[in-house]
């Protein structure tokens, strides 16, 4: 293609975004919402993952050993628990250093303990991490078969609350965003459908001077790709903007210490790319989905 | 080699309508055709086989030694820039000046600017319009329209120019014009297809004529008459 061509294509392209008016405003309009909605969705969504990862990672096996193991039968069990390839890391705490910190965490209190390190009635204790915390329930099945395990502990509801809520908002989310952007597309197939009605006897006239198929298209290919691309303006500069604003007023500061938002860089530059993506995509799609029919003559 | 060569070409419309039942001929190059019968008989039909914006159900068409019912779909755009077209109401765009009708049919098959300016010019000669390139379609009259078409349809150098009822809405003064300037360009070697129900014209400038009826050709004449009454 010819330079000077391409220069045609942009500017009748840009020509039928002016000439379509209200429609074109339409259907910026409609990109604009959807990605308003699907640029929230994805800052909760990466949030959420975010959330889910941080929790994840704090989900600890507790592996009881039993009072009466020798040294040389616990090393054996410390190989074991080390050879598991589904186990990420695994930590001794021998009973002395579990009783201390008991003592430690109840402040005065545990005074009344103290007496217990010359008869220390707790077990040695392995804290596991799993490699991938959902294969959790298997690896605690595993241990609980090894010799010498008096009993496994791992906190089992939050953890399975955790996985059923996060993904019932990731499914919304995909639900949501697949039903707007198909109404995006839409719209933005009937407005480039008026540009062709409107242009129906110049690409008739195109096609029989010979003009071929990618030609006529181009510029059609291009109104879209302009629709969905000032579409995603707005909703770009408004999730920005507002995660900024949220993030300095309550994003640092939950209370929650498990509770941690991401920074807002580069979440935001992140979101500002995928919803450019998205807009374009959407435009494109739309328009190819109006020339197509209208080429046949 | 003829030009333009139809066998036993059948056209059935997918609601039924069998515009044309067997049709052949042959068109040498340079000749200059007239399609006469009444409306309705398969003249259009007939033209819009030519320039493939109908396939034909049965049959073979082709032209310039290429068979249409073989060539690619994508080969389509090169063919017609063989062809010129020119049509009863003209089909000019309506906000481009009389220069930019008659380039834009050299813009799109990408042809450079200076090409475009040379060629424009020497066309719109042709059709005696120079002084008038600057013009938008509604300053001027139907004829000196259907002259800016005939400009369009010529400007890429065509082989074959159909032109489906060019005079049908002009009136007979101007109707004569336009088929000097027609003349002029088949004494230059274009090969010219018009469908017209002008009796005057067909009767006094003796061409070959080739009547439909039905579908069918129920006359081919080397220097006929129009033959039916209008």
């Amino acid at each position: 293609m010819r330079a000077r061509t391409v220069g045609r294509h942009i500017n009748e392209g840009g020509k039928n975004i002016i000439r379509n008016g209200w429609m074109t405003f339409a259907s910026v309009s409609a990109v604009t919402v959807t990605l308003l909605v699907v640029g929230a969705f994805l800052l909760l969504i990466m949030n959420l993952n975010h959330f889910a990862d941080s929790l994840e990672d704090d989900v600890e096996i507790r592996v009881f050993v039993e009072l009466t193991t020798s040294e040389t039968e616990q090393e054996n069990l410390n190989t074991n628990l080390e050879d598991f390839e589904t186990i990420d890391s695994v930590e001794y705490i021998p009973k002395d250093e579990g009783l201390e910190t008991f003592i430690d965490s109840l402040g005065e209190q545990g005074d009344y303990f103290k007496g217990l390190r010359d008869e220390n009635p707790l077990n040695d204790v392995y804290v596991v991490h799993a490699e991938n915390p959902e294969d959790t329930e298997v690896i605690v099945e595993e241990i609980e078969s090894l010799e010498h395990v008096e009993g496994v502990e791992y906190g089992r509801d939050i953890f399975d609350q955790l996985f059923t809520a996060t993904d019932f908002i990731r499914i919304i989310g995909v639900v949501l965003i697949g039903g707007l952007s198909f109404t995006a597309i839409f719209l933005i197939a009937n407005t480039i459908k008026l540009t062709i009605v409107a242009r129906k006897n110049e690409i008739q006239i195109m096609k029989l001077v010979g003009a071929t198929n990618g030609f006529i298209r181009w510029p059609f290919f291009i109104e879209g790709l302009l629709l969905g691309t000032f579409g995603s303006i707005i909703p770009i500069a408004l999730l920005w903007f507002g995660y900024v604003q949220f993030y300095e007023m309550i994003g640092e500061s939950t209370g929650l210490d498990f509770f941690e938002f991401l920074p807002t860089y580069p979440l935001v530059i992140q979101n500002a790319i995928l919803l450019l993506g998205i807009g374009a995509i959407v435009g494109v799609w739309g328009s190819v989905m109006s020339v197509r029919k209208f080429l046949k003559v | 080699m003829g030009l333009i060569q139809m066998q036993d070409v059948w056209k059935t419309y997918p609601n039924g309508v069998m515009a044309v039942n067997g049709i052949s001929i042959y068109i040498k190059k340079g000749e200059f055709v007239y399609v006469v019968g009444p409306s309705g008989a398969g003249k259009s039909t007939f033209i819009k086989m030519m320039f493939r914006e109908e396939k034909p159900t049965r049959g073979e068409i082709s032209i310039d030694g290429k068979n249409l019912s073989k060539i690619k779909e994508r080969h389509i755009p090169y063919l017609r820039r063989n062809m010129g077209v020119v049509f009863q109401d003209f089909k000019l765009l309506p906000s481009l000046t009389v220069f930019e009708n008659v380039s834009f049919a050299m813009e799109v098959i990408e042809e450079s600017k200076a090409n475009i300016k040379k060629r424009v010019m020497e066309v719109l000669d042709v059709v005696r319009l120079k002084n008038k390139a600057r013009f938008l379609p509604h300053e001027l009259s139907g004829g000196e329209q259907q002259r800016v078409a005939i400009a369009r349809a010529i400007v890429n150098n065509p082989s074959v120019l159909i032109a489906d009822e060019p005079t049908g809405n002009l009136d007979p003064e101007t109707s004569w014009e336009i088929m000097r300037i027609l003349e002029e360009i088949n004494d230059r070697g274009t090969t010219i297809i018009m469908a017209t129900h002008n009796r005057d014209i067909v009767d006094s400038m003796r061409k070959r004529v080739i009547a439909i009826e039905n579908g069918r050709i129920s006359r081919d004449e080397a220097r006929g008459m129009y033959g039916y009454e209008s």
